[in-house]
This record gives structure tokens, C-alpha cells and sequence, in this order.
């Protein structure tokens, strides 16, 4: 795995005897003890991952708002300093270039987070629809990404920085300093619960991740990730979400401002918004011995439907549970449905998700 | 990683027990009388169960059925992925162990023990030979 690429965090992950595999391109820790463990810690307690392989990119100038308004789904010139959208870059064929979060962080000042596998894609979709004075750098290297997510995220974090959490809601963030050392503190996170994503410069990762760890956070790999995600019903890229992948019918419509004018795939989200969706992403339960994994095919009455983009066990639930995509006609919450598990037609139903929410203090 | 010293082993990481042997697999008696000894334990080892991480899921087949050396007789799923199981001899299953059905984490816990999977009776005793000792074994997970 020499040719890999490496987060600066890996001789600590190795020093951790974390389990490392490849991830789209990186050796990545996917397990330190075990993956249900590590998933536990974050529902009950607190978890600590490194995603220092996402990709960072920073845009500045005066059309930096403009142009990111041209690019992505969300409303991006609504944002103010401080406050973070989910959204899309969107292609002009259907499809979706990558799944992204950008962070307002000055008047003209921005930073895009991407996905690990899409970084070189998204900066040349990124580089060939800069326009006016919008400059772009690549701060991925210089800055790592450390997640501490679950219910004691807080509580943990506040041992080593003063910022005050009521002023930094659910995807808002602020600069401030951890541990003593220059932070990015954003209230964001794939693992449904409460958390922050924490960057600092490279050469002070190692001391923050060891501080959080030493204040009771749980070291997880990238296979706690995957499971917390689905259980919250996220979309990751290259599964539920792809080139060819149509948001809306991912059931993420609030993520496209269609009112916006003139941004990249515009077109072709206001012509499927006209004519209704043919499929869309559902969440099932497995109601026979087997767990759905990705790709299986999803069939009614012996004829295949639909694909799983997503499956496992869900620890929290203790279902065997999967994203599929099915025609919408066979969409409706408890419609039965078969998996096929290694030719075996496997009874399902169609829940509700997220399969996991997390209780949340009520609103005053 | 522990490996038994009694035991052989496939280079799919499962392991194979022969019952009422003490240390050395029994001998054919050149055909005539039945062999006693010709029942065997399987399992997965200690570094596939390390290998696998979270088990969570196995499907060990029927009593009954037929299974052929090197062949796929079941699956085994962690909490990220399903691997096949191949059986270490040909023989009839005469018994599947139904205690992992509801806890397949013994596979996790006491992968040479209560984590064994099924009971065959082989049919050639003569395939053990086409299998690793546990100095083999070792030497073989040293070039993973």
C-alpha cells in the first residue's frame, strides 16, 4: 500500500495499531478496536476520526460569491460569515459532480470541502467555471480535518477552547483556538449526532487528536463512519449519490434552491422537478435472515426493480438495513420488496429514515 | 495470532479439527474396516476472525448436504462485508453449528472453540495432505 496517500495523522493511527486499508486512495484507519464499538461511542459518548483526506479548497476574491452560486445547488450568496450549506456540484448531463459543504468564512472568503475520491475531479470542475476575480488554492495539505462527533463532543472540546457553542448552531462555525493552536470549529458532521469538525494547521493535528483522545473521545476508523452515516440516512458519494445520480430523487430537494437563476444544472433539475421522479431512494428493513449490501438488486415478484446503493447491520437498531433505489411506485413506507442475497430473494420493507435520530434538546 | 498446533489448515484461513484424534489425523485401514475417525470440525482461524473484524452474520448451509474440498459452503459477513467460507475436505455435513446463527460474534470471541461452524464426515481422508500444519500456516500468514 507504499503508493498510497498518507493524512499527516497516519503514524499516529499506526502508533494506535488502527486496522489501515485503502480508501480512494488512501491508507486509512477503518477500525482502531471494532467497527460496533467504535459506533457505540459515538451514540453514547464521543468519537474521534481523522478525514483529514477531504479536500479543502479555499476560494477568495470579489466573485467569489457569485461563482459559487453559479456551481452549487444551495443558496450561497444567502450565507453569512460564519454559517456553512450542504449542497451540489451539479454536472449538465443529470448528474452530480460531487456532494459538498461550503463555509462562509469571510466577506469574499470561502472554503469548499469535497469528498477524498473527488478532490482532483471537483478542482478541475471547479478551475474550468471560475470566473472574475475568484481565486482558488488547495488548502487540504496545510490544514487537518479531525471530527469529534457524539453526545459528550461538546463537553470534550470545551476542556481546550474558550468559544462559546450557542453562537455556533448547527452548521454555522467559527475561528477560534484548541488546545492553544489556531481552529476552524464548525458544527457539522456524517455521523447524526451533535459534533464539531475541527481543522488545524497539519503540524498540530497530532497534538490536538491526543489531547481529545486523553479528555475521554474515541478513536474511529472510516468503518464506524459508514455505519453511523447510513444509520442517519446521509447520502455518500459513489453510492447513493454519483455523475449519473439525480439529487431530487435522493430526497434532497431542500439542498437545491431551484428559485436560484443560472446555476450549473439548473436546467435539468427544473425540467425533473416538471415531470415528477420515475425512482427515488428508500430506506428498507430487512425482514428475513440476511444483510443487503451494495449493488444487490432490489425485486418485486422476481423481477428486478431497483439497486441497493448502501447496506449492513445498523448497531444502534439491531435491523439489517440498506439506501435502494426503486421506482416510485414502489416507494410507499412498508411496501414489501425483495433483496436478492446471493440469489436469494430476501424479504424487505420500505421504512422511514433517518434509521437513527438522535433525541435533541426541545426548542424553547 | 493463535494457531493450534492440532489442527490444518486451508489458505482460506479455515481450520479443520479431525475428532477423537488425539494428535495425528487417523489412517486408512486400506478399505475394509470403517474408519472411526473420519469426523471433522471446521472453522475459521484466529487471524481470518482478526482479518474479518465485527461478525455479525453467517450462513453455514444444511445438515445433509455435500461439500467439496476448496469449495464455497457458507458465508460469513462482518459488519462491512460478506466473504465466502471454502470447506478444508469433501464430506456429508452432519452438523451445523446453530448457536452462531443468533451469536456470531463467537467466531470474534472463540474462533477455535465455541466459534467452530460445522461437523463433517469426509470423505477421503487422504485431503488432509492437501492441507497446511500449523508451522505452514504460520510461515504462510508471514508472506501476507
Amino acid at each position: 500500500m507504499s503508493n498510497l496517500r498518507k493524512t499527516v495523522l497516519h503514524g499516529t493511527h499506526v502508533g494506535l495499531g488502527a486496522k489501515l486499508v485503502e480508501f480512494s486512495g488512501w491508507e486509512m484507519p477503518v477500525q482502531y478496536s471494532s467497527i460496533i464499538n467504535e459506533h457505540k461511542s459515538v451514540r453514547e459518548r464521543a468519537g474521534l476520526f481523522d478525514v483529514s483526506h477531504m479536500g479543502r479548497y479555499a476560494v477568495r476574491g470579489t466573485d467569489a460569491t457569485n461563482f459559487l452560486q453559479h456551481v452549487h445547488t444551495n443558496d450561497i450568496g444567502a450565507l453569512k460569515i460564519g454559517q456553512a450549506h450542504y449542497g451540489f456540484l451539479c454536472n449538465t448531463q443529470g448528474g452530480v459532480v460531487d456532494d459538498v459543504i461550503v463555509y462562509r468564512r469571510g466577506d469574499d472568503f470561502y472554503w469548499v470541502v469535497v469528498n477524498a475520491g473527488n478532490r482532483e475531479k471537483d478542482w478541475r470542475w471547479l478551475a474550468s467555471h471560475q470566473q472574475g476575480d475568484a481565486q482558488m488554492r488547495d488548502d487540504s495539505q496545510e490544514w487537518a480535518l479531525i471530527a469529534l462527533q457524539g453526545p459528550h463532543a461538546l463537553d470534550i472540546l470545551s476542556n481546550f477552547t474558550e468559544l462559546d457553542f450557542d453562537t455556533i448552531p448547527y452548521y454555522h462555525a467559527a475561528d477560534t483556538q484548541v488546545a492553544g493552536h489556531d481552529a476552524f470549529v464548525a458544527r457539522t458532521g456524517y455521523t447524526g449526532e451533535d459534533g464539531v469538525e475541527i481543522s488545524v494547521r497539519s503540524e498540530e493535528a497530532e497534538d490536538v487528536w491526543m489531547k481529545l483522545m486523553g479528555a475521554g473521545a474515541v478513536p474511529c476508523g472510516l468503518g464506524a463512519r459508514d455505519t453511523l452515516r447510513l444509520e442517519a440516512g446521509m447520502a455518500l458519494y459513489g453510492h447513493e449519490l454519483t455523475d449519473e445520480t439525480n439529487p431530487l430523487e435522493a430526497n434532497l430537494k431542500r439542498f437545491i434552491k431551484i428559485e436560484k437563476p443560472n446555476f450549473i444544472g439548473r436546467d435539468w433539475l427544473e425540467r425533473s422537478l416538471q415531470e415528477g421522479m420515475k425512482r427515488k431512494l428508500v430506506g428498507l428493513q430487512m425482514m428475513e435472515r440476511g444483510i443487503a449490501r451494495a449493488d444487490y438488486p432490489v425485486q418485486t415478484d422476481g423481477i428486478t426493480i431497483g439497486k441497493v446503493t448502501s447496506g449492513g447491520p445498523s448497531v444502534t437498531t439491531g435491523r439489517n438495513i440498506a439506501l435502494a433505489y426503486v421506482p416510485i411506485e414502489h416507494s410507499k413506507v412498508d411496501t414489501e420488496l425483495d433483496v436478492l442475497i446471493r440469489d436469494k430473494p430476501t424479504k424487505a420493507k420500505v421504512i422511514k429514515t433517518p434509521f437513527y435520530s438522535r433525541k435533541r434538546a426541545k426548542a424553547q | 495470532m493463535t494457531i493450534p498446533v492440532e489442527l490444518r489448515y486451508t489458505r482460506d484461513h479455515e481450520w479443520v479439527k479431525m475428532e477423537n484424534a488425539d494428535s495425528e489425523p487417523a489412517q486408512v485401514d486400506k478399505g475394509e474396516t470403517p474408519v472411526p475417525n473420519d469426523v471433522a470440525r471446521i472453522g475459521i482461524t484466529d487471524y481470518a476472525q482478526h482479518a474479518l473484524g465485527d461478525v455479525v452474520y453467517v450462513d453455514l448451509g444444511a445438515k445433509g448436504k455435500h461439500v467439496e474440498q476448496f469449495k464455497v459452503f457458507g458465508v460469513v459477513e462482518s459488519v462491512k462485508a460478506a466473504s465466502d467460507l471454502f470447506s478444508p475436505v469433501s464430506g456429508q455435513v452432519i452438523e451445523v453449528n446453530q448457536k452462531l446463527i443468533d451469536q456470531p460474534e463467537l467466531v470474534n470471541s472463540n474462533p477455535y472453540g465455541e466459534g467452530w461452524m460445522m461437523r463433517v464426515r469426509i470423505d477421503n481422508i487422504r485431503e488432509l495432505e492437501n492441507l497446511m500444519d500449523a508451522g505452514e500456516y504460520d510461515a504462510f500468514l508471514q508472506t501476507l
